[in-house]
């Protein structure tokens, strides 16, 4: 009985290994495991084996069997292995053809500056707010401390509708309308059209973006606004970029400065975009005016502040290296499907 | 604001500093610098030499060989110049220097001019001698150069062999242009910027010591000041200078206004120009010959009136222009231009000084509306300090004294009935500080305020602000003082402490970022266009005469019509991009703008009208209305409301297509209209293709949008599929059929798709052929053959009722 089982499993792992495909392998399954086959005959031969035998026979088929069984898996898996090489050996394509796309559409690059702006700054806990285009006189002039008639009306080059409605020349009126709401502590950003009476030219338009900051709170100094620019300019710029304050004036905030970074195409050594001076020119602040806070009904003795202006447009230009300020409104799709 | 060093140093003796140190600090302390030019860039090498002897050239007859002795050596130098003799001073170029430019007076070239010796007609040369031209410089400040030739030192200049010829023409020099912001009034004057810098560099300051002797007589024997209109004209002073004497300007002052960019004219016109720059006061010279009554009156003009200015021009006049009068007549335009009748000729004998003080606002206003602009009213424009008149008037006079001008009449007349004298501010170092967020000690601070002659009383511990700084009205402006001195780099950087707040953007922009995302997915592209237009867009567009949208807010002073109406609908400036990109032959382009349109409530403007936000898409090119309506109904599903969205055939929109638009609608709610452009708008944008276009309500899908989701569950009961396959007339939108099959399926209708629109052979004249799949399937159980036919059977009674007929 031994002896036919182990000739059995001999001749049968002799034929596994020379068949050629799943087909024969399937034979091979059926002549020895199948319902008439070999092994199957062997099983039902069992009732001629001693009672006390039974065991171990049962045994020796089981091991046979399992031996068989797996060198069948075996032997399949191997040939199906080498078929589907072969196949895939017939299934080679030229990797360098191109792709499929599907047309995507382009962001403005002006929204993207802006987005980025709006990015850095929620992180730092700013709400970002949105205002009138247009205005009265009153928030865009005389709560911020620009009465009738004063020269900064005409530098500004106002487009009026009527003598107290107009086109906000700046985002600022955006300020005073929060304050007044008199919820404190304030910290919004807030970016929007503005219009100033400017030809049409490389580097003017008479419609553009400021994006405004401010924030009041009990102790705010100039040191935490100078803190805050700083952190906006590394997130916004780079990691290395460098803030020069300079005393400025602007009528709604005292002390007042512009802000120069250091030029982020060439580091500070000096280049075509930074006019050989390594610093670039990007913004305005102040501390607010304590004038302004008290014609907007927050005490200055109590809270302070501090607002920033930055003039989308040429963050754009200059962070994108774009030489004409026309193409921002043009829409030309050559020019939009670069950003 | 232009401020030569060399003038500044009159004043700040010890200001001993590097251009570039000089430019950044003064920047830093509140003097923004935008430039600076040095005289003497290119000058190099240049020295005073002394002509021992002058010999003909043996082989040319126009070149002359000269021996000069420039101080260590004696050089020979050929030159082709006719004007020099023997023992002239001139300046001379050594061998390797280098000059500005060329005698010809051309446009100096960036880097100059490399002089090397050489040899001219066989003779050696070691240097060249220079004209004033070559010097970088002409005539204009330099006079007594001669008109072709080499400079030659006057005898007077003090000057000798090797001594550095730029230094003595005074060529050493450094303009610096800064940017003076409008309410440093005080720094448009040498005196001003001279405070600056010395308070910049802790120098000390040393403005003019201003005495006139005087020469007896009573100014009031010569003139009376009569001012009526008190609030244009708040000083008005005059002085009187007899026995006039015209003639040359002392060579100090000549270089001083010439390193200013100012021509020398005569003692008389120089002197008013040098008191303007270094006071920043302008001054009027009247010949008081010319002056009826003695008398001088100042008032409004009248409606109407015309005046010649000195120009020789006619102005209009109006009552708010001030003028000064004479007992008859008007003299002169206050502040702006005096008159051509009291011109000041060479033939003066006794001159009449007129310093004052004049509105501000007012002389601006004058100004536009007269159509002039002068040297003198753009300082006044600024709003002069009027204690700054009796100090320029009396500084005038000295000079007259001085420079042997004339004779000062004693007295001055003086009309100012309400003196402006110095505010008082309590000095608060903690509330500076707090304000800075620094440390400064009180020393400091009182030291920083005393350079800029700022005066602490201990007792009562006010500052006292003199009157030249109008711009100081508070602690805040006494900190931004203390912090420009104490330098802005050297506050501290720190983060605002207190209640921490959630930064975030407000819902509506949310909204409109999702719409972006789904716009730019579908090859749509962010555009951006003026929120003005010209009125001309409506006829362009074919809105009817009468229709709302032309009902436009104006702006008062538009660039031009073009920009001159707020737009009412978004359409133009996306179709002005499209037609950009169409004639730049750009193949495909799909453009989106997110924007407002602005919507008077009343016209004209009583209060702010609404300004509404407005998705507008455009294209041409691949793609057609069911492209343009599939990216809406994805943005509409993805925004969380697209079911019952209906896009409702409509013919209202004139600049549409009349078949090819629809209104965008959910229950009552306007979304928005899209449809083909129309093709005779099409044509007014100069577009030959086919353009779709929609306009979305951002507030109606802010109103619907939502981001909640609910999970549904997988459906676990089978579904039935059945077809139909119908003829319709072809006047029946398909919209009619679907809103059948969707009331009469209920809630088992799972899925609804057109698979077939058809027109043709098969089909009979007027006739279509449509073909829907529809999906049926019950959340609770598996659905019976019969539920579903009982549907189906509904269908096409209710179907057959539009007169549809299934497919055979």
């Amino acid at each position: 009985m031994k002896e036919k089982l182990q000739d059995i499993r001999d001749k049968a792992l002799a034929s596994i290994e020379q068949a050629k495909d799943a087909s024969m392998i399937n034979d091979i399954k059926v002549a020895i495991l199948g319902k008439k086959g070999e092994l199957t005959q062997v099983l039902k031969s069992m009732k001629d084996v001693a009672p006390e035998d039974r065991p171990k026979v049962g045994q020796l088929v089981n091991e046979a069997r399992q031996s068989i069984e797996e060198k069948l898996e075996a032997k399949l898996k191997s040939i199906n292995n080498a078929v589907r090489v072969e196949k895939m050996k017939r299934e080679i394509i030229d990797v360098t053809l191109p792709g499929v796309k599907k047309i995507q559409g382009h962001r403005h690059p002006n929204q993207i500056a802006v987005e980025d702006l709006e990015r850095v700054f929620i992180g730092m806990g700013y709400e970002v707010v949105r205002g009138p285009e247009i205005e009265y006189d009153k928030y865009n002039f005389e709560l911020l401390n620009i009465p009738a008639n004063h020269p900064a009306k005409d530098e500004q080059d106002t487009f009026y509708i009527t003598k107290d409605i107009l086109l906000r020349t700046q985002t600022s009126p955006v300020q005073a309308r929060i304050m007044e709401q008199g919820k404190l502590p304030i910290r919004i950003l807030s970016p929007g059209r503005v219009f100033r009476s400017d030809e049409v030219d490389a580097t003017h338009s008479p419609s553009f973006h400021q994006v405004e900051g401010l924030v009041i709170d009990k102790n705010i100094t100039m040191a935490d606004l100078k803190g805050t620019l700083d952190q906006f300019a590394k997130e916004f710029f780079g990691e290395n970029t460098k803030t020069k304050f300079r005393p400025h004036h602007f009528p709604f905030t005292e002390p007042s400065a512009e802000v120069d970074i250091t030029c982020f195409k060439c580091g500070g050594k000096g280049c075509r975009v930074c006019k050989g001076s390594g610093w670039i020119e990007i913004l305005g602040c102040g501390m607010v005016h304590p004038h302004v806070l008290e014609m907007c009904g927050i005490d200055p003795e109590v809270y302070s502040g501090f607002a920033f202006g930055i003039g989308l447009e040429r963050v754009t230009l200059l962070k994108y290296e774009i030489d004409d300020m026309r193409l921002l409104y043009e829409n030309d799709m050559r020019f939009l499907n670069q950003f | 604001m232009n401020t030569p060093i060399s003038w500044l140093k009159a004043y700040v003796p010890d200001l001993d500093v590097d251009i570039n140190e000089f430019v950044d600090a003064m920047t830093l302390s509140g003097s923004h610098v935008e430039g600076y030019e040095k005289k003497d860039k290119n000058l190099e090498k240049i020295v005073v030499g002394r002509i021992e002897k002058i010999e003909k050239h043996p082989d040319a007859d126009k070149l002359i060989v000269c021996q000069v002795n420039v101080g260590s050596e004696t050089v020979q130098i050929v030159t082709g110049a006719p004007n020099v003799k023997e023992n002239d001073l001139v300046p001379v170029v050594l061998d390797g220097g280098r000059v500005a430019g060329g005698h010809d007076g051309e446009p100096l070239p960036e880097e100059g001019i490399k002089i090397k010796k050489g040899k001219l007609r066989g003779i050696e040369s070691f240097g060249m001698m220079c004209s004033i031209e070559e010097l970088g410089s002409s005539r204009d400040f330099y006079p007594e150069a001669p008109e072709y030739g080499i400079y030659v030192f006057p005898e007077d200049a003090g000057v000798k062999p090797g001594d550095d010829a730029v230094a003595a023409l005074g060529l050493n020099d450094a303009v610096v242009e800064y940017e003076i912001t409008s309410n440093r009034v005080d720094c448009f004057s040498m005196i001003g910027m001279a405070r600056e810098a010395a308070a910049t560099f802790e120098k000390e300051f040393i403005p003019p010591v201003v005495t006139v002797k005087g020469s007896g007589g009573n100014v009031n024997d010569y003139i009376s000041v009569e001012v009526k209109d008190t609030d244009l004209c708040t000083r008005y002073t005059a002085r009187v200078v007899t026995d006039i004497k015209i003639g040359p300007s002392p060579k100090w002052m000549r270089d001083r206004l010439a390193a200013q960019g100012i021509r020398s004219i005569n003692n008389l016109v120089d002197i008013t120009n040098y008191v303007m720059e270094e006071y920043g006061q302008p001054m009027h010279a009247y010949d008081l010959a010319s002056i009826a009554g003695n008398k001088i009156v100042v008032r409004r003009a009248k409606d109407g009136d015309t005046f010649t200015t000195l120009d020789g021009q006619e102005r209009k006049m109006d009552k708010d222009v001030l003028m000064i009068c004479d007992g008859e007549k008007e003299i002169g335009i206050a502040g702006i231009m005096g008159g051509e009748n009291s011109m000041v000729t060479d033939d003066i004998k006794t001159l009449l000084f007129e310093a004052a003080c004049f509105d501000g606002t007012n002389i601006r206003l004058s100004t536009k509306r007269i159509g002039l602009m002068t040297d003198a009213a753009a300082k006044f424009v600024k709003g002069l300090d009027p204690n700054l008149a009796i100090e320029a008037m009396n500084r005038a006079c000295q000079l007259i004294e001085e420079l042997g001008c004339g004779k000062v009449v004693d007295g001055v007349v003086d009309v100012y009935p309400n003196p402006v004298s110095e505010i008082e501010l309590a000095f608060e170092p903690d509330k500076m500080n707090r304000l800075l967020g620094t440390d400064v000690s009180d020393e400091q601070m009182l030291e920083y305020f005393d350079r800029l002659g700022i005066k602490y009383n201990r007792e009562t511990n006010m500052l006292a602000i003199p009157t030249f700084r109008q711009d100081i009205k508070c602690m805040a402006d006494l900190a931004e003082e203390v912090g420009r001195f104490y330098g802005y780099d050297n506050i501290p950087t720190t983060l605002p402490k207190g209640e921490a707040t959630a930064g975030k953007k407000g819902y509506a922009e949310r909204i409109e970022d999702e719409v972006r995302i789904i716009c730019e997915g579908n090859g749509f592209s962010g555009a951006m266009c003026y929120s003005f237009e010209s009125p001309k867009v409506f006829d362009k567009l074919l809105i009817p005469a009468d229709d709302k949208a032309r009902c436009a807010i104006e702006i008062s002073n538009p660039l031009g019509e073009d920009f001159s109406i707020m737009r009412t609908i978004p359409l133009n400036g996306i179709l002005t991009s499209i037609a950009t990109n169409y004639n730049r032959r750009n193949k495909d382009a799909r453009l989106y703008e997110l924007a407002n349109v602005y919507i008077p409530k009343s016209l004209p403007l009583t209060e702010l009208p609404d300004e509404k936000m407005k998705l507008t898409m455009a294209m041409y090119g691949s793609g057609d209305f069911f492209d343009l309506k599939g990216v809406l109904e994805e943005m509409f599903e993805k925004l969380g409301f697209g079911k019952e969205v209906t896009f409702k055939p409509t013919g209202d929109h004139t600049f549409l297509h009349p078949g090819r638009q629809a209104d965008i609608e959910k229950g009552k709610l306007q979304i928005g209209y899209m449809g083909q452009l129309h093709p005779e708008a099409a044509d007014n944008y100069g577009i030959k293709a086919e353009v779709y276009v929609a306009v979305i309500n951002m507030d109606v899908i802010t109103m619907l949008s939502t981001f909640d989701r609910k999970y549904e569950g997988i459906a676990k009961f089978p579904a039935v599929t059945r077809d139909l396959s119908m003829v319709v007339d072809k006047s029946i939108f398909v919209g009619q059929i679907e809103a059948v099959i969707k009331k009469c399926g209920g809630k088992l209708l799972e899925k609804l798709t057109l698979f077939d629109v058809y027109e043709g052979e098969q089909v009979a004249e007027g006739k279509k052929s449509v073909a829907y799949s529809m999906t049926f399937r019950a959340k609770d159980k598996t659905l019976e053959d019969a539920e579903v036919g009982k549907i189906i059977d509904n269908i096409v009674a209710e179907l057959g009722k539009l007169g549809i007929t299934l497919r055979a």
